[in-house]
């Protein structure tokens, strides 16, 4: 009962007035940002991280406050799906097959409140899924030397697209695109500049956090340029009617199981490497379509329908913080922004957080409880606030979404420098997502491509220049096993995962 | 169809110039086994593997926006570029209003109403970042 006695502590850190508050403002915000289409998670903690930096939060609280956008986005993703047909992030995508139909037949509060609560069983049981299963793989972790680790990343990589990637030759493009802006600066093992080209502003490398605003935040941005006026992402307005805020008590006995089963499911997909919080509420989603819809109901505004894929992404985004926290290496796209604030507050993730920085872990698991609940109290009574600000058109957001992201860079370098690579890799993010090509792995990149070269070194200074050393114990070669694996077999299930994901789409849209 | 091609053209060319720039990297006279070039030269490796993958097999091209519309992203962008060069002559409060008067009114809102839009969010950002949270805005020739 180490685990309970550490979270006991955790709670003792994160109960402070400032901490409490800035959980606080963490879920409005990022049920906010979850809410309007366009910004996601990701999107949301990649402006807020450097702003978190330049305010000179101490890790804990930075972390809080990320964590809480975090937590707050996957509530706030349901809100337009049900209410608008339009997912406002892309794990509440599922979310639109029954909760649109709920919100036309005039049931729209009921849906809201229900997915409310499925999203908080979710989470709930998906932070006690970390408060267990963290500290075991820990355990697991200590067992890594650099070999190890180094096929760990390499697992990362292989793994980020997900099951339903659509071209794996992409996110290697992506994986080596991301790796290479990595290598730009000093190195760190022997003092050399490499790919600096005598420019004095490179000598330190592209700080990953211009890299992350630029191709999240201010792509973004140009998205929206690009898509001016045809309407999507246009703020429609809500004519449905709200109806009752409180789902009877029937609907929710009824959908128990359901959410149950769905948060076991999500988490499971969160932790594991490459799934994430979308594939968690797509399986979620068809497990229980499969399992419980006997009428044929689903995609016709069953309550089930609402209640599963909501559930499965809020556990999926707690599972994924597993990975992240216990081996430094992010399962997601959100989670590898989560990863940059560490990394950015000179904290690295991995075992040896929990041994060094026990308060940072604890405290932020335990703000993860406390934000749950706000997000539950916030979520149900208040949604019509949340409601309201879907009305506020993108036009007049965008420009403040750039403008905030400016800030915060100039706020830590100080520098035009920076802002200039910011813009340019804004344009690249808004390239690389015309071409098809995933940014998470540009991002991971930039982020582990030092600590994946450092470890690569280390194993082969031990070994002496041996480069069979990579492959000699039994526990890299699982690691490069499961790689091989997580690279391999999109390319035979992932057209048939996104022909299932269409037809389910198609399959309700069309009713 | 093309558009894929282009990407794994440029990205030839590109891994190309990386593992030239990894051949440029000098040799410290003390290093480990490994040294500063290996780990570029598998990168570079990647990329113009992937790279030659997409050119061999490219998807289906992206809707790319109209000529115009093009520009207007370029427009925005070079907006973006002005705003960061002149953030330190101007200061935050005047280089902020202008960039984001201009962006709003890009994106389809009428002239005044922009630079009212401008202004509140200048403002506004000032007052919650700098008067509330103490963040160092770039201080222009008004002195604030």
């Amino acid at each position: 009962m180490d685990a309970l006695s550490s979270l006991g502590d955790g709670f003792l850190v994160a109960l402070t007035f400032e901490n409490l508050f800035l959980a606080l403002i963490g879920c409005f915000l990022g049920t906010v940002m979850g809410a309007l289409p366009g910004l996601g998670p990701s999107n949301g903690v990649a402006i807020l991280i450097p702003l978190a930096f330049t305010l000179g939060l101490e890790p804990t609280p930075a972390m809080i406050l990320l964590t809480s956008v975090y937590y707050g986005a996957m509530y706030g993703g349901r809100i337009s799906s049900i209410l608008l047909n339009i997912p406002g992030d892309e794990p509440a995508l599922m979310t639109t097959l029954d909760g649109y139909p709920m919100a036309r037949a005039g049931k729209a509060g009921e849906a809201l409140a229900l997915s409310g609560i499925a999203s908080f069983v979710g989470a709930f049981l998906a932070t006690w899924g970390l408060v267990f299963l963290a500290p075991l793989l820990v355990k697991v972790a200590l067992l890594f030397g650099p070999a190890e680790y180094f096929a760990l990343f390499v697992l990362a990589f292989a793994t980020l697209g997900g099951v339903a990637s659509k071209n794996q030759a992409k996110a290697a493009f992506a994986a080596a695109l991301g790796l290479g802006i990595a290598m730009i600066g000093v190195d760190g093992q022997t003092g050399v500049p490499r790919f600096a080209f005598g420019e004095v502003h490179l000598y330190d490398g592209i700080d990953f956090l211009v890299a992350i605003v630029g191709l999240f935040a201010l792509s973004e941005v140009f998205i929206f340029l690009e898509h001016r006026g045809d309407g999507s992402g246009e703020g429609k307005d809500s004519q449905v009617p709200m109806g009752r805020l409180t789902p009877p008590a029937s609907m929710l006995k009824a959908c128990a199981p359901t959410m149950l089963r769905s948060s076991l499911l999500g988490f499971i997909a969160g932790v594991l490497p490459g799934a994430g919080a979308s594939l968690g509420s797509f399986i979620s989603y068809s497990m229980e379509k499969r399992l419980v819809d006997r009428e044929g109901t689903f995609g016709k505004g069953d309550p089930r329908g609402v209640a599963a894929p909501e559930a499965g992404n809020n556990a999926a985004a707690g599972g994924a913080l597993v990975p992240m926290l216990a081996l430094g290496v992010p399962g997601s796209g959100t989670t590898a922004v989560l990863l940059a604030m560490l990394l950015a507050l000179n904290i690295t993730p991995g075992p040896l957080l929990f041994q060094q920085n026990p308060d940072v872990v604890w405290g932020l698991i335990a703000a993860l409880f406390i934000g749950n609940l706000m997000l539950l109290l916030m979520n149900i009574p208040m949604v019509g606030l949340f409601v309201r600000v879907l009305k506020a058109p993108p036009r007049f957001l965008m420009p403040v979404v750039a403008m905030v992201s400016f800030v915060g860079i100039y706020g830590i370098s100080g520098s035009s420098f920076d802002l200039l690579v910011m813009v340019l890799f804004g344009l690249l993010g808004w390239i690389l997502r015309k071409l098809d090509v995933p940014m998470v792995p540009v991002i991971l990149g930039v982020l582990l491509g030092n600590l994946m070269e450092a470890n690569l070194r280390r194993a082969l200074t031990i070994s002496d220049g041996d480069w069979s050393a990579l492959f000699a114990s039994p526990l890299s070669l699982a690691l490069w096993a499961v790689a091989v694996c997580g690279f391999v077999l999109p390319l035979a299930l992932g057209p048939l995962i996104r022909r299932r994901m269409r037809r389910d789409e198609a399959g309700s849209t069309s009713d | 169809m093309t558009s894929d091609r282009v990407l794994g053209g440029v990205g030839l060319l590109l891994a190309a110039f990386f593992i030239w720039g990894a051949t440029q990297i000098e040799l410290p006279f003390i290093s480990d086994p490994v040294g500063p070039r290996a780990f570029p030269y598998l990168i570079g490796g990647l990329l113009a593997l992937a790279s030659l993958v997409i050119l061999i097999r490219p998807d289906a091209d992206p809707v790319w926006p109209a000529i115009g519309r093009l520009a207007e992203i370029m427009i925005a962008a070079g907006a973006m570029v002005a705003y960061a060069l002149l953030l330190p002559d101007l200061g935050f409060l005047i280089a902020t209003a202008l960039a984001s008067a201009f962006l709003t009114w890009r994106l389809g809102t009428s002239p005044l109403s922009s630079l009212v839009a401008g202004v509140c969010t200048s403002v506004g950002i000032y007052v919650v970042f700098h008067l509330i949270l103490g963040l160092s805005l770039a201080k222009g020739p008004l002195g604030i």
